[in-house]
């Protein structure tokens, strides 16, 4: 099994405690205030993902042949599933985040918050990791 | 006559439905209202006893389509008091009435340096179109700010006004913040100066008696889903001289008188601004949204809906932390609030686990938002049909929101 869904079957396995939407949510909420906030100086246009509603913010690194990813939501529910994401991605190989598949959302029931009319950008930082996983597979590669 | 809530609820089917298995509280009724069951009705029957395209027809249904599309457009000229039938304009919508006027406004009266002034609480369906004719023309847009509660002031509009100024568009009420503006005051000023005016009026028909000839309006615009009707379905109310002079806005069929490869001689009002084939059966379905709200009379509702606004606020102000965001003097039932320290959208998901309905963001409005140096804001807007034991709900729903983000 690979690193990444290593990873995300750890989260499906953390929520399947929970019984409701309250626990799942006040998880989330939680991990939404814990998340390491990225640097200020990072929050700038290049690293804004703009929705129509919450704004992401999502910076991303290639250290030693890994993307080290960082990112902020000025929502707090937002914040904790990017928590999540970040978890999940941050440290692998370019090779592996870009063709992993991220089914965990859907699996620990919180695939409202990914459909389109939702607006929180999550559905466009997932766009994003993957581009970065793109770009730095690409300049490896050259 | 008062309203009798229970039994009205009983003519909206949708609100019987469950959400996450919890029994739904609708309060995104300024994005759209839900539909009375012979608003549906008349819908199906369209579909299933005469839909056949209209005008020009020579068959039995294509005629009962006609009149009965015809009928609808004696039944909105009545309910707003317009002088004549033909100078009630079927559009998609608000959106599109606007971008109508706007652009066959523009046409022909607008010249570059000429002035077109636009408040500063409009939807951006009000504002947008302006922007976009004025950049085609080398006009101005001038912005109308309003103060710090969310009224327009009249002094601030008189200091606006030049003799460049062509046209003034402002909404009758604001969809994020709820103020109902002093429209009458605003056209005799915009009369006295020789200026059009244009009023949106896509939040006010559902809430206030609307008479376009004791406002003596120019242009007024509204869409039947805010007023219990269809989606896709809108009016544009213009004076019938102003209307005559203005070229058309969308070529194709309906809007011409006759045709050849030489010569195009358009039709007379209101279809010279008709084109293609009409929504006729959500045109014949909004008129029968428009005499079930009649029957029940625009004033009780507003009258009911102003207890609801009331209530509201009252137990919202009660919760740690939450500010209401638009202090009006006059108010249709919006409250738009944020709660220190949270994200609106934060906010709207948890309620909306909880089976209630309310819209957070910027509802379009973006220089509001701009204005008042927030990202957006939670909005629960009412109508006749919600009950002050669903805004219990919220307010409950809202404590545990606060409770949750501690």
């Amino acid at each position: 099994m690979s690193e990444l869904n290593k990873r995300q079957d750890e989260i499906v396995e953390e929520f399947s405690v929970f019984d409701d939407w309250m626990d799942r949510y006040s998880f989330l909420i939680d991990l939404g205030k814990d998340v390491p906030e990225i640097a200020e100086e990072l929050k700038t246009d290049r690293t804004l993902i703009k929705g129509c509603q919450s704004r992401v913010w999502l910076n991303a690194d290639l250290v030693d042949g890994l993307v080290e990813f960082q990112a902020d939501s000025d929502a707090i529910i937002t914040k904790g599933i990017i928590a999540l994401l970040v978890r999940v991605v941050s440290g692998l190989s370019p090779k592996e985040i870009m063709e992993g598949d991220l089914y965990f959302i859907d699996k620990i029931g919180l695939k409202e918050n990914l459909s389109p009319t939702r607006s929180n950008g999550l559905v466009s930082m997932i766009k994003q990791i993957k581009m970065y996983a793109l770009a730095y597979y690409t300049k490896m590669n050259s | 006559m008062t309203i009798d809530v229970n039994k009205i609820r009983e003519d909206f089917p949708i609100l019987k439905e469950k959400i996450y298995g919890k029994p739904l509280v609708y309060f995104d009724n300024a994005a759209t209202t839900q539909k009375p069951q012979v608003v549906i009705d008349k819908l199906i029957e369209v579909y299933t006893k005469y839909n056949s395209n209209i005008h020009r027809g020579v068959h039995y249904m294509s005629n009962k389509a006609t009149t009965e599309t015809e009928n609808a457009r004696n039944i909105i000229q009545k309910f707003i008091n317009a002088k004549h039938s033909y100078e009630i304009i079927f559009a998609r919508g608000a959106t599109e009435g606007i971008n109508l006027i706007a652009y066959s406004f523009a046409e022909k009266h607008l010249k570059e340096g000429d002035e077109i002034i636009v408040s500063e609480l409009e939807h951006h369906s009000n504002m947008v179109p302006w922007k976009m004719v004025a950049e085609r023309k080398r006009a101005n847009v001038i912005k109308w700010a309003f103060n710090d509660n969310g009224d327009l002031e009249l002094d601030e509009l008189k200091k606006l006004i030049t003799p460049k100024t062509k046209l003034i568009a402002v909404n009758h009420v604001s969809n994020s913040l709820g103020t109902i503006n002093p429209v009458k005051e605003i056209i005799e000023i915009a009369h006295q100066n020789n200026i059009q005016i244009l009023i949106d009026g896509a939040q006010a028909v559902q809430h206030i008696k609307v008479d376009v000839q004791a406002l003596d309006c120019d242009y007024y615009v509204f869409s039947a889903h805010k007023i219990y009707g269809p989606t896709g379905i809108g009016v544009v109310y213009g004076k019938e001289a102003l209307l005559d002079e203005l070229p058309p806005y969308q070529g194709g069929g309906e809007m011409i008188e006759s045709v050849s490869f030489e010569e195009i001689t358009y039709n007379k009002l209101p279809f010279k601004f008709e084109a293609g084939t009409p929504n006729y059966a959500d045109t014949i379905a909004f008129a029968e949204a428009i005499k079930y709200v009649s029957a029940i009379g625009i004033d009780n509702i507003a009258a009911y809906e102003a207890e609801l606004l009331a209530y509201g606020e009252e137990k919202l102000k009660t919760i740690p932390g939450l500010k209401i965001i638009g202090t009006a003097k006059h108010k249709a039932s919006v409250i738009s609030f944020n709660i220190d320290g949270l994200h609106s959208y934060d906010v709207g998901m948890i309620l909306d686990k909880m089976g209630i309905a309310v819209r957070t963001g910027t509802h379009c409005t973006e220089p509001i938002m701009l204005r008042y140096g927030i990202s957006g804001t939670v909005r629960a807007s009412f109508a006749f049909y919600n009950t002050k034991e669903e805004i219990d709900l919220l307010y409950k729903g809202l404590l545990k929101v606060v409770e949750m983000f501690a």
